[in-house]
């Protein structure tokens, strides 16, 4: 137990799949990792890697059609998989909460914003109404919504977009939860006011001291953000480790390529370095490593066997053939 | 103005894209662009960028005609496209008479169609601006349909597999359905509709947003590749500054339907002097955390304000630090600080 | 740390990962591009339509549908071909009309039939599901029945098609003014009770018609008939024009429309190719479901009395016949019954599940 309690949130070897009439589509395949309190974690991955649906396995929403395969989500050593329906619905914002892309789908467009946020305290708490009303300002304070007290009677509609990511981020707040889960919190968002909500949010971890599962596709988002970067391909961990390991010492053929091809300020007047190929068809997936059929440097064995995560430095991992292959290289030497 | 004015590919002057929008009974005019000015040179391309809704779609969808403009001058290519009338002075003031209504000249409306054979556009959503009934061949085809561009069937077939080749695409998927490719390559085969009729000139209205990262660079690169190629010139709308810096030779900044500066790419990331466009670069998430951790970000307050209800003067002052109730009074002209850096504010 | 640090820190971790032992130079090799290639495979071409009979062949009821409905319509193009009895004349034995033939119960000879039979050794077609009471054979009558009702359906649901299609299209693509007039024009056929109309128009149409249209082939179908026509044409085609009108609207303002008006394609080709198209799945599916309606319409005023004329039949008109002798030949109102039921049935079903395998939305 003792060593347990360290961490918060603990994912082993999970698994989900989507079962369409297509076939079985594996999402996530195996994914681990762990999350220490206060901490940000950054899961950063194209469309299709998995990323969203891992965060929707832990808090076990996803759609229909798709179900956790294996694996196990422990929560402060309690595995949360197993879990009832009812049980999950009071875990749900209480212990870890979510927000989505776009606030306008995830609010309620019939009901007003102040309703919303105390129909959220009140499900989870013993308060009174008047209690969860003042809860309900005190939280749209807190996220530095203006005049507060006339806007939980407006409706969502009448907020602008990131007025709207404020309530939501209010709403997922308002019991407290130790682990808040955002995917893709600013990418409906403009530039200006995507500045502010990732000042809030990490304004609001410095005050509440929840941990942060930050989930996302941009990597300018996840480099001032996160304490730990978890980089996803096709359901599978390519690489983990600080913003500084992932993007100065990248170990991975994925990461390496997608840093190659973005446009930053020191290759401006250089030609951007692609990475080939389409992305990964997951009907159709690859024997070998995910992303083999896109790498410049993929090898024999990278068409036929899956790479593990080995350690190469301190917190920082890395699954690709490519570093195996310098070790091996370096002891025939 | 002088010599350099006549080589230009495209001239926009004054122009002006009201919608109108039922408020009530009332009709109100929703300002989308509001008198904007600017030049696009042969093969150069122009960046424009500005956050959602401060009308650089409407910007480029009136260029081409989808939109009839509500005020204002197009040339291209030392046609003129469209002129409402409106005269203005040497020092841009509108002329007036003396009960303050405009002097009109002469007025300009021409038949598109042969235009579209130069200009073209390229869409954001890769999903969305292919119809899911046609097969590549017919997307790629319907410009060569439209314009007649080819003398047999054999001549549209080979046209439209070199085009598909120009983009790199497989030929062989010529008899496929939009719908069976990825975003990239989707993307490509609304290039190659764009390029069909072999134009000077094309819009790329996000052209890159919506596509992962990883195939953004792959159709960034195609785009300046085919500009070495064939020398077409780009509007580039797009709201990822970093792209835009990167594939523009220009940038022009937008705010709520005014143009706030225009300058070379480097020039406007050096030496941004729009306050506008300073927050707008601070606010970009730089992809480098050692560059991320020393930056500051300069984080704007509150919203952009309603189109509808758009503030006196100059629309950025509502959330602007260094507004003054000059701001408040006029909206200040775009003015050319030397290097061909144009900026429209009073204070800076 | 310097760089080199770094990389014997690395390598020291590795190997205590990992057995290089087992790993030999060849698997280090870089791969060619067509390995890589073998592993990326674009999946099988489907169309749309593909896709969507994919979907449909996995839905049991609306393949029992077609199943059924196949059934019926091989049965009544078949049928007449052996069976030697009409549906007009009373049976005839030796060209003799057979006065004992009436009323007969399922698979029974009439007394003259019987004695024919027993004479000549030949056997007589049986009558299946017996005679009338005026001495036709029953099963053919079904037959034709049968055949009229679903024309009748499958007809009209042409005729609200198109003139809901041109409707639609012209008010939705056109949009502004055009639009308001034609819909204001729709929400006043749709205010008008249809059913008040059709028996208003069939008795003044049967004045008018039935001098113009004797000696013709819609003589046989009776002024009824056609002025039930009439009034599909006049009123039923307003659901089709709105639906219809919807969707344009949608895809009007699509990005690929939009992409053709700037390629500088012209409005009649729009609509061709790129908004109809697109529309297919709604029209499909709501003529489908429109055949079912317009049988149900028919059977109903046929049952009373307002159908086709004698001695053509539908399945209506023969329920509205046998009534009269309910209690003594239950059958008789029971058999064309069954039939409608199954029929709409069918054609609902086939209607649901081709929306669920077309609609866009629902995927």
């Amino acid at each position: 137990m003792s060593e347990e309690s360290k961490y918060l949130l603990e994912v082993n070897d999970l698994n989900t799949s989507f079962f369409t009439d297509a076939g079985e589509v594996k999402a996530v395949n195996g994914i681990s990792f762990k999350l220490e309190p206060g901490k940000t974690l950054g899961i950063v991955g194209e469309s299709g890697s998995g990323k969203s649906v891992s965060a929707y396995s832990i808090m076990q929403i996803l759609a229909e059609t798709g179900r956790v395969t294996g694996g196990e989500v422990k929560f402060r050593g309690e595995n949360i998989l197993n879990y009832s329906e009812k049980q999950m619905q009071k875990f749900r914002g209480e212990k870890i909460s979510i927000i989505f892309q776009d606030p306008m789908t995830s609010l309620n467009p019939v009901f007003t914003v102040g309703y919303q946020l105390e129909e959220a305290v009140l499900l989870h708490t013993n308060k009174t109404k008047e209690e969860a009303k003042k809860r309900a300002i005190e939280m749209l304070t807190l996220v530095g919504v203006n005049e507060p007290e006339s806007r939980v009677k407006q409706y969502p509609h009448e907020l602008s977009g990131g007025m709207r990511q404020r309530v939501m981020i209010a709403m997922a707040l308002c019991c407290e939860p130790d682990v808040l889960i955002a995917d893709e919190p600013t990418t409906a968002l403009d530039v200006t006011i995507q500045a502010q909500i990732l000042e809030l949010m990490q304004d609001l971890q410095k005050k509440l001291g929840m941990a942060i599962i930050m989930v996302t596709h941009d990597l300018g988002v996840i480099a001032s953000m996160c304490d730990e970067i978890m980089v996803m391909y096709g359901g599978r961990v390519c690489e983990r480790g600080t913003a500084d390991d992932i993007f100065y010492r990248p170990a991975h053929e994925y990461t390496k390529g997608l840093l190659r091809s973005i446009p930053r300020h020191d290759n401006m007047n250089e030609k951007l370095v692609p990475i080939g190929g389409t992305p990964i068809n997951l009907l159709n997936m690859p024997e070998g490593c995910a992303f083999c059929p896109r790498c410049d440097a993929a090898m024999k064995i990278c068409l036929t066997e899956k790479p593990d995560e080995i350690q190469i430095g301190d917190g920082h991992t890395a699954a690709c053939w490519m570093n195996i292959k310098e070790a091996f290289e370096a002891q025939e030497v | 103005m002088s010599e350099k004015e006549t080589k230009n590919l495209l001239e926009v002057s004054h122009l002006k894209q009201y919608f109108p929008v039922s408020q009530g009974l009332h009709k109100v005019p929703l300002k989308a662009v509001d008198d904007i000015s600017f030049a696009i040179r042969p093969g150069e391309t122009l960046g424009l960028v500005g956050e959602s809704g401060c009308g650089k779609t409407t910007v480029g969808r009136t260029l081409l005609r989808l939109y009839e403009p509500t005020a204002g001058k197009i040339t291209f290519d030392g046609e003129v496209l469209f002129d409402s009338g409106e005269q203005y002075d040497e020092n841009d003031k509108l002329i007036v008479d003396a009960t303050g209504r405009p002097i009109y000249g002469k007025k300009v409306n021409k038949d598109m169609l042969p235009y579209r054979k130069e200009m073209q556009m390229v869409f954001q959503d890769p999903y969305s601006s292919l119809n899911p009934r046609m097969t590549v061949e017919d997307i790629i085809g319907e410009p060569l349909d439209v314009h007649k561009l080819y003398s047999s069937k054999a001549e549209r077939r080979d046209k439209i597999l070199s085009l598909m080749e120009l983009v790199g695409l497989n030929a062989e998927h010529a008899m496929r359905y939009a719908h069976e490719f990825s975003g990239g390559q989707r993307q490509r085969i609304g290039i190659a509709r764009a390029l069909a009729v072999d134009p000077k000139f094309i819009v790329c209205d996000e052209a890159v947003s919506a596509l992962d990262v990883s195939i953004q660079a792959q159709v960034v690169n195609m785009f300046e590749e085919l500009q070495e190629k064939l020398g077409v010139a780009y509007l580039f709308i797009a709201h990822d500054l970093l792209v835009v810096h990167h594939i523009s030779d220009r940038i022009a900044v937008m705010y709520l339907g005014r143009m706030m500066e225009i300058a070379d790419a480097d020039e406007l990331n050096n030496n941004p002097m729009h306050p506008y466009t300073l927050s707008l670069l601070s606010a970009v998430p730089i992809p480098d955390p050692e560059t991320a951790r020393k930056s500051s970000r300069i984080v704007l307050e509150g919203d952009v304000p309603s189109p509808l209800h758009m503030p006196s003067g100059c629309p950025f002052r509502t959330r602007c630090k260094y507004a003054t109730e000059q701001c408040a009074m006029e909206m200040p002209q775009l003015k050319d600080r030397g290097n061909g850096h144009f900026v429209a504010c009073h204070n800076k | 740390m310097s760089n080199e640090n770094l990389e014997l820190k690395k390598r020291q971790i590795l190997s205590s990962q990992v057995d290089l032992s087992k790993f030999n130079s060849k698997n280090f090799e870089k791969a060619t591009d067509e390995e890589k290639a073998q592993q990326e495979v674009m999946g099988e071409s489907t169309t749309f339509f593909k896709d969507g009979m994919r979907r449909l062949k996995k839905n049991p009821l609306a393949m029992g549908s077609i199943v059924v409905l196949a059934l019926i319509i091989a049965i009544i193009i078949i049928a007449p071909i052996f069976v030697p009895y009409s549906y007009s004349d009373m049976i005839t034995v030796n060209g003799v009309r057979d006065k004992s033939a009436s009323n007969l119960g399922m698979f029974e000879y009439s007394n003259a039939e019987m004695k024919y039979m027993e004479s000549t050794g030949e056997s007589l077609f049986p009558h299946i599901f017996g005679t009338d009471s005026l001495g036709r054979d029953y099963f053919i009558r079904v037959i034709y029945g049968t055949r009229v009702s679903l024309s009748v359906g499958i007809v009209a649901a042409i005729m609200v098609l198109i003139i809901g299609l041109i409707y639609g299209s012209v008010s939705g693509y056109f949009g502004g003014k055009v639009d308001m007039i034609m819909m204001r024009i729709v929400d006043i056929i749709y205010s008008l009770p249809d059913m008040l109309i059709i028996i208003l128009l069939s008795v003044v149409l049967k004045e008018v018609l039935a001098s113009k249209i004797k000696g013709t082939a819609l003589a046989a179908l009776g002024p009824n008939m056609i002025s039930m026509f009439f009034v599909f044409g006049l009123l039923y085609w307003v659901t089709m024009a709105r639906l219809i009108r919807g969707q344009i609207l949608t895809i009007k303002n699509s990005e690929y429309v939009l992409a053709a008006r700037c390629i500088g394609t012209k409005d009649g080709r729009i609509l061709r190719r790129h908004i109809l198209p697109n529309c297919l799945s709604v029209i499909i599916i709501t003529t489908a479901l429109q055949v079912p309606s317009a049988i149900f319409t028919e059977s109903y005023l046929s049952f009373l009395g307002l159908g086709v004329s004698a001695p053509l039949t539908s399945l209506g008109s023969l329920a509205n016949d046998a009534r009269g002798a309910m209690q003594s030949y239950p059958s008789r109102l029971v058999i064309p019954a069954v039939i409608i039921c199954l029929i709409v049935l069918a054609l609902n079903l086939l209607g649901d599940g081709l929306r669920d395998a077309f609609d866009s939305k629902l995927n």
